[in-house]
């Protein structure tokens, strides 16, 4: 039997979720709407909530016109080398910091919060200077590396929680009978990781997906511009033509969630285990 | 702690090699990243602080000379920076607060177990996934009379006197970057605050309702306490980090109207990337570090202070 004022909860407590849904989906559905209004509608429906008529013309032209699928290409490739390399490096030293007591842990722990305490704006300009010379700037590695610099710190403590999460028993086990360290964390602890690396690879994905300033300051040729760089570059130069703008926009949206979908049950869980020891 | 460095080394009995192969184990597993976040993190943030007092512009060849302070009596009399300190302290306030307050109320509404939550808490976490240069953007278009429907929704319910872009009005613009970061950062707030909920034990809210506890004194005497240590730290570090976050603004009114929006972390941007004028970017730079320093500090000794009071 349900009583009526619990009823009322539960009605108000639905509500609550979906006005919320509502709010965080409205302006993603905005975008997809204005991204399929035809020029000729967009003005006179301006408010409306669909357009009488709908037309994939902007994503084609974006698509065959622009050079959006050559940035497309780029953030592409940033963002997944960036991605596989910060999972690779964090999940070893998330490893060492998991499962060693070694001389100098706390100040590699302590120089990894550091980094995440001060401005990365205050990096721009000497990294420019670093990396100029090396004829690091204008390209995707130069990119590649600042990206893969920026991330590993966070990746690291998120490997190294779902590190903890995992009995040393079963390495120790296998050490015993024989294997290495380097042979038991390949064969044993590394699969029952991969849910962790998978949050931590998408993550990262994400992370390198939108940075902006950074880019903005290394990039300045279209041959190496990533999504966010070409998308500003157009708003500066075409803010007229709306349509096409937000159907680049529906396409930077993509990738990421995709990504995020994809993982984002693990990522609760990653976070979980990391916000109950913290 | 492993054998190799909790073995008493005087009856370690393998061979010379393989103990120093096993003592260097986590060195070696830690190097690449260590040797990374040196050289592209530390090295810089050095040279960064160097810059501060130097005259250090790009394209000029004869720049790079030491000038002391020089920068930083330039920024005691440059209005626009205690402009833009003022807005970085409303800016960071408002952003933190709503982004709390609607964190938690979601995190408590997903924490209650109903049928399709996992597809509910999936879209109420998806503006995370958006990028942030593209909810800027997104935003900035909402906010546009053009395309967006914001202005005449405000229009029409008499809040505005014509539906203009709010972004363009000096008085209200900082509201459509704060906007669109407490849009897309709710999630954050409640992925973090609700990870915490989950971990309290049930059983103590049923012994405190067999006890006639209700549901405020529930929240209040077992809720709170638990998630207190949580709501500290993710409000610290988030608070540093919206602090430093200068997309939104960038991509959204590149500081504008009047610098009426422009926050520190912007205008350090905008001295680096427009004006080239390094050595000035990095003094102000160094500037919202010990600002920053001195907060966390201030927030660390009052929590030391409040924990001894108990």
């Amino acid at each position: 039997m349900i009583r009526p004022k619990r009823l009322g909860m539960t009605l108000a407590h639905r509500a609550a979720i979906l006005l919320y849904i509502a709010f965080a989906l409205f302006p993603l559905y905005w975008l997809v709407k204005v991204s399929v209004t035809p020029n000729d509608l967009l003005y006179s429906e301006g408010v409306k909530m669909w357009p009488s008529r709908a037309t994939l013309d902007h994503f084609a032209f974006v698509l065959e016109h622009s050079d959006f699928p050559l940035f497309f290409r780029n953030s592409m490739i940033v963002s997944v080398s960036t991605a596989f390399i910060v999972t690779l490096l964090s999940s070893i030293g998330g490893y060492a910091l998991s499962r060693f007591t070694f001389r100098g842990k706390f100040w590699i722990v302590g120089l990894m919060l550091l980094t995440q305490m001060f401005p990365l704006v205050m990096l721009i300009a000497p990294i420019f200077k670093m990396l100029s010379p090396l004829g690091l700037t204008n390209s995707l590695s130069g990119l590649v590396l600042v990206y893969v610099a920026f991330n590993v710190p966070f990746a690291t403590f998120l490997m190294q929680s779902f590190f903890d999460g995992i009995p040393k028993d079963l390495e120790e086990a296998a050490m015993i009978d024989g294997a290495t360290r380097f042979m038991a964390f390949r064969q044993i602890i590394l699969p029952l990781t991969l849910p962790g690396m998978a949050a931590t690879l998408g993550f990262v994905f994400t992370a390198a997906w939108s940075e902006l300033l950074f880019a903005l300051m290394l990039i300045s040729g279209v041959d190496a511009s990533t999504f966010p760089v070409g998308l500003l570059s157009f708003v500066s130069k075409f803010s007229v033509d709306f349509g096409q703008m937000m159907a680049a926009g529906v396409l930077a949206l993509i990738p990421a969630c995709i990504f995020f979908l994809l993982i984002q049950r693990y990522l609760v869980q990653g976070l979980t285990a990391g916000a109950v020891k913290g | 702690m492993t054998e190799a460095v909790s073995a008493p080394y005087g009856r370690d009995r393998r061979p010379f090699l393989r103990r120093l192969a096993n003592a260097s184990e986590p060195y070696l597993y830690s190097a690449p990243a260590l040797i990374l976040i040196v050289t592209v993190m530390l090295v810089p943030l050095v040279i960064g602080i160097s810059y501060a007092f130097r005259d250090m512009t790009l394209l000029d060849p004869f720049s790079g000379g030491f000038i002391g302070l020089d920068h930083f009596r330039a920024i005691a009399k440059d209005k626009t920076f205690w402009l833009a300190l003022k807005n970085t302290v409303y800016w960071t306030g408002y952003s933190v607060g709503l982004q709390f307050a609607f964190g938690l109320i979601l995190a408590l509404l997903l924490d209650k177990p109903f049928y399709g939550r996992g597809l509910a808490q999936a879209l109420c976490f998806l503006p995370w996934a958006v990028p942030s240069f593209l909810s800027g953007l997104n935003w900035a278009w909402m906010f546009n009379p053009v395309v967006g429907p914001i202005p005449h929704w405000l229009y029409g319910m008499g809040l505005m006197s014509a539906p203009d872009n709010i972004l363009s009005d000096p008085d209200l613009a900082m509201w459509g970057p704060i906007i669109a970061n407490v849009w897309w950062g709710i999630p954050f707030f409640a992925i973090t605050l609700l990870a915490a909920l989950q971990s309290i034990p049930r059983d103590l809210y049923e012994a405190a309702a067999i006890d006639g506890a209700t549901p405020f004194q529930r929240f209040r005497s077992i809720t709170l306490p638990f998630l207190a240590p949580t709501i500290a730290i993710t409000v610290m570090l988030r608070t540093i980090w919206i602090a430093n976050f200068a997309d939104l603004i960038v991509v959204m009114t590149n500081g504008g109207p009047a610098d009426k929006t422009q926050i520190v972390a912007s205008y350090i941007f905008t001295q680096a990337f427009r004006r080239l004028d390094f050595g000035y970017a990095s003094a102000i730079a160094l500037v919202l570090l010990m600002l920053l320093m001195i907060y966390s500090l201030l927030i660390v000794f009052l929590r030391q202070t409040l924990l001894k009071e108990r």
